[in-house]
């Protein structure tokens, strides 16, 4: 049986090189940990798609599942989940989600 | 218990860590959602153990969200880890 919130997560992060699942919006975050995450993402001037799921609470949890991740945010490049704000925030620090950009052909700067 | 007792007892029970530290920081959170009028609702946690060794960050944030799951399911809103091998932490 299909479960038709890990569909729409499919299709978004299928369709989307990079999507950000988070508290609130790019413009306007709702949690430090989503701060971070964006603030990592812009510096590197890369283009991503955030999803706010504090507007859907079936995502909210869906997408929980569909990691099996416990946590927000999180972060899916090329259809793959990287990780939280820690993950993130220390690949980016060591140049290894620069070079995950690289590997997966995603553009950014830097 | 103390919530962060109980997250010291099952990380040194799950994860045999040459480091561990379990820090509360509620406070830093108030007023912010998800924060618990009695705190221990934020931690940050850093762990050095050999049981890491191998795995990647995400394999390692797992195995730490396994031994936390009822934790995370409950009080605690939010968890900064950071997960080392103790070479990574310079021995």
């Amino acid at each position: 049986m299909s479960n038709p919130v890990f569909e729409r997560i499919k299709q978004d992060i299928t369709e989307n090189d990079v999507v950000l699942y988070m508290k609130g919006t790019p413009m306007f975050p709702q949690c430090g940990f989503s701060a971070a995450v964006v603030q990592v993402l812009s510096d590197l001037g890369v283009k991503f798609k955030g999803v706010d799921i504090l507007v859907d609470p079936s995502l909210r949890d869906g997408i929980k599942q569909f990691s099996n991740w416990p946590t927000l945010p999180q972060l899916y490049i090329k259809g793959e989940f990287v990780g939280g704000c820690d993950i993130v925030r220390e690949m980016a620090a060591k140049g290894e989600l620069q070079q995950v950009l690289k590997d997966k052909a995603v553009a950014f700067q830097g | 218990m103390s919530v962060r007792a109980t997250i010291e007892r099952k990380l040194a029970g799950g994860l045999a860590p040459s480091r561990l530290a379990v820090i509360d920081e509620s406070h830093r959170h108030a007023g912010h959602a998800g924060h618990h009028p009695d705190g221990e609702s934020h931690f940050h946690i850093e762990i050095v153990a050999e049981a890491f060794v191998g795995k990647s960050r995400v394999e390692r944030h797992r195995m730490v969200n396994a031994l936390l799951a009822e934790e995370l399911a409950g009080r605690v809103h939010a968890m900064a880890l950071t997960t080392l091998t103790p070479d990574e932490a310079g021995g």
